[in-house]
């Protein structure tokens, strides 16, 4: 198994719901895959049994050959898995280039050197100019694009993006596909995505993972998981995949 | 190496310190014994106040006991020197250790134990309060009847053994809260600083970005802790007198909390201010009061209620973020 990120069997309860259920993914490294499905279809779960904000009642995770499950967040984030909040989690009295150092600083010891380093996050999100407004100041859109630069510019190697297309509008959407598609590119970085906003999921994902009621109920290439019977059925509706 | 500490600090505001400085410095030429007084105790509390800051306006952990570590301190340096005639700054030696131990025992039981907010609160009275009452018991240090250093006419003033003019005070305290400030401006612009920061604005996102948030936690206790045991040791030989009930009483406590609130949580210069916009008014209100022949008890503490109610509605982030801003110095980080 060469995936930089496998997940065996997870599942977690939260008193009587099974939240998620013994799901397993693998994403090589270098690959965007993308996880969708209705809301309640434990996607944040799964992400944050990931991230180690949960740990999984059963099954291992296992990242870059290490089982990472049940891990606090900050040892996960340290190996190298950059996260993002669905509910976006600025530190609002700090600017925008604090906010990046403070994930820069992660693996620089010197703040000079970290802040070289925001700056060039900062330029591939379009938040430069606005690096001195503090974050308390910004629009749903800039903050959401706060989170991944303050995520990226810990070095990950694996990016989890919980809904950042989330607001934005369609050219914004673009431009952050873009964004990231570079940085997959230049970068070799490794991208999981929930998401709702189709137009970047079929832009980005070379695969798709479908969550229903916490189960994994296709996963594969986006044309055919779009056109998979159970899909169309629970999630997309008819409409939405013409 | 100055130069270096000021680094990046807007040139108005370095000429601004500089000038405040050297009026400081300067001060006790001029200024009678009284204003030495008040000014010692401006700079006692624009010491812990400092101290105190980083703490809850750095690292976003309140502490309101933080007269634990200034009885701590002070009462270990005066035993030892009772006791064994051991010089001041030799107990300070013990004592910043001791106080940073301390510290960093609250600090464990908190935050291993996820006690925050409120109940870290109420965790760091709860320890002072314990410390007050086991003094009061504790023979070695004469328990409640309290420990007195011998005091003597001195000719001149022996830095060693901190006996002598309170303008020597005044000088020791001066470079410590200078030294204080540089200090704490360079721990903001550090990555450990970053790091506070994070973590008193989102400690789950602080985490998610990698930050062990426990070890730096910890960090900001024990550096307050040893900070606030250094004032301690100068408030013993200062006073020559310490009774358990008043080093560790809560009131204590606040009183060092009140400069930092006022002067601006988290800003470097908000507590120097806050603690020359206090005790300087203080004093002057007491002056005036015992000039008209009036006499109150409690006026300094209804005051102090009223300047802070004043602050939290006028410039609820305190005074020095507005007044920077007024004096065209942008950042409140000077």
């Amino acid at each position: 198994m060469s995936a930089l990120l496998a997940i065996d069997g997870v599942s977690k309860r939260f008193r009587g719901l099974l939240a998620v259920d013994r799901v397993s993914l693998a994403v090589p490294e270098g690959a965007i895959v993308a996880v969708i499905g209705p809301n309640g279809a434990g996607k944040t779960t799964l992400f944050n049994m990931i991230a180690g904000v949960h740990a999984p009642d059963t099954g291992t995770i296992r990242f870059a050959g290490r089982r990472i499950d049940g891990l606090p967040p900050d040892q996960i984030c340290r190996q190298g898995i950059g996260r993002t909040f669905q509910i976006v989690r600025p530190f609002p009295a700090l600017t925008v280039e604090d906010n990046v150092m403070v994930g820069a600083l992660l693996h620089r010891r010197q703040a000079p050197q970290a802040r070289l380093r925001a700056h060039e996050v900062l330029r591939w999100l379009d938040l430069y100019d606005k690096r001195a407004q503090r974050a308390a100041t910004l629009t749903l859109p800039d903050r959401k694009r706060l989170e991944v630069a303050r995520a990226l510019a810990t070095d990950p190697r694996l990016l989890l993006l919980d809904e950042v297309m989330a607001g934005l509008r369609p050219t914004e959407t673009d431009r952050m596909v873009a964004v990231l598609k570079q940085l997959n590119q230049a970068s070799g970085l490794t991208i999981v995505l929930i998401e709702h906003v189709m137009r970047a999921v079929m832009a980005l994902a070379a695969r798709i993972l479908v969550l229903h009621h916490g189960a994994a109920i296709a996963e594969g290439a986006p044309e055919e998981v779009v056109r998979h019977p159970a899909v169309i059925h629970s999630y997309l509706g008819a409409e939405d995949v013409a | 190496m100055i130069a270096r500490l000021l680094e990046g600090m807007p040139r108005a505001a370095a000429v601004l310190l500089a000038l405040l400085f050297a009026l400081m410095a300067a001060a006790p030429l001029f200024a009678g014994d009284y204003l030495l007084t008040v000014l010692i105790l401006i700079l006692y509390f624009a010491y812990v106040g400092q101290a105190w800051n980083i703490m809850m306006g750095f690292a976003g952990q309140l502490s309101l006991g933080h007269a634990l570590y200034v009885g701590l301190g002070a009462y270990t340096a005066a035993a030892l020197f009772v006791h064994f005639g051991i010089g001041p700054w030799i107990g300070l030696a013990a004592a910043v250790p001791l106080c940073a131990l301390v510290g960093a025992f609250v600090g464990f039981l908190a935050f291993r134990f996820r006690v925050a907010g409120v109940y870290f609160a109420i965790l760091t009275i709860a320890v002072a309060e314990f410390a007050r009452v086991g003094f009061d018991h504790l023979d070695w240090t004469r328990g409640s009847a309290g420990l007195f250093l011998p005091v003597a006419q001195y000719a001149r003033n022996d830095l060693w053994h901190l006996r002598g003019h309170p303008v020597m005070f005044y000088y020791i305290l001066l470079s410590a809260t200078a030294i204080a400030g540089l200090g704490c401006r360079a721990l903001l612009r550090s990555r450990v600083g970053y790091f506070w920061l994070a973590i008193r604005e989102d400690e789950e996102a602080a985490r998610a970005l990698g930050i062990d948030t426990f070890r730096y936690k910890m960090v900001a206790v024990v550096i307050s802790a040893a900070m606030t045991a250094f004032a301690g040791v100068i408030y013993a030989f200062y006073y020559n007198n310490l009774f358990p009930e008043q080093v560790f009483h809560i009131s204590r406590s606040i009183e060092i909390i009140l400069g930092p609130i006022v002067g601006g949580i988290g800003t470097l210069f908000g507590p120097i201010l806050g603690a020359f916009v206090l005790t300087g008014l203080a004093e002057m209100l007491t002056g005036a009061l015992a000039a008209l022949g009036i006499d109150i008890p409690g006026a300094k503490q209804v005051f102090y209620g009223i300047c802070l109610l004043a602050v939290i509605v006028a410039l609820p982030e305190g005074i020095w973020p507005w007044l920077s801003r007024r004096l065209g110095l942008g950042s409140d980080k000077p």
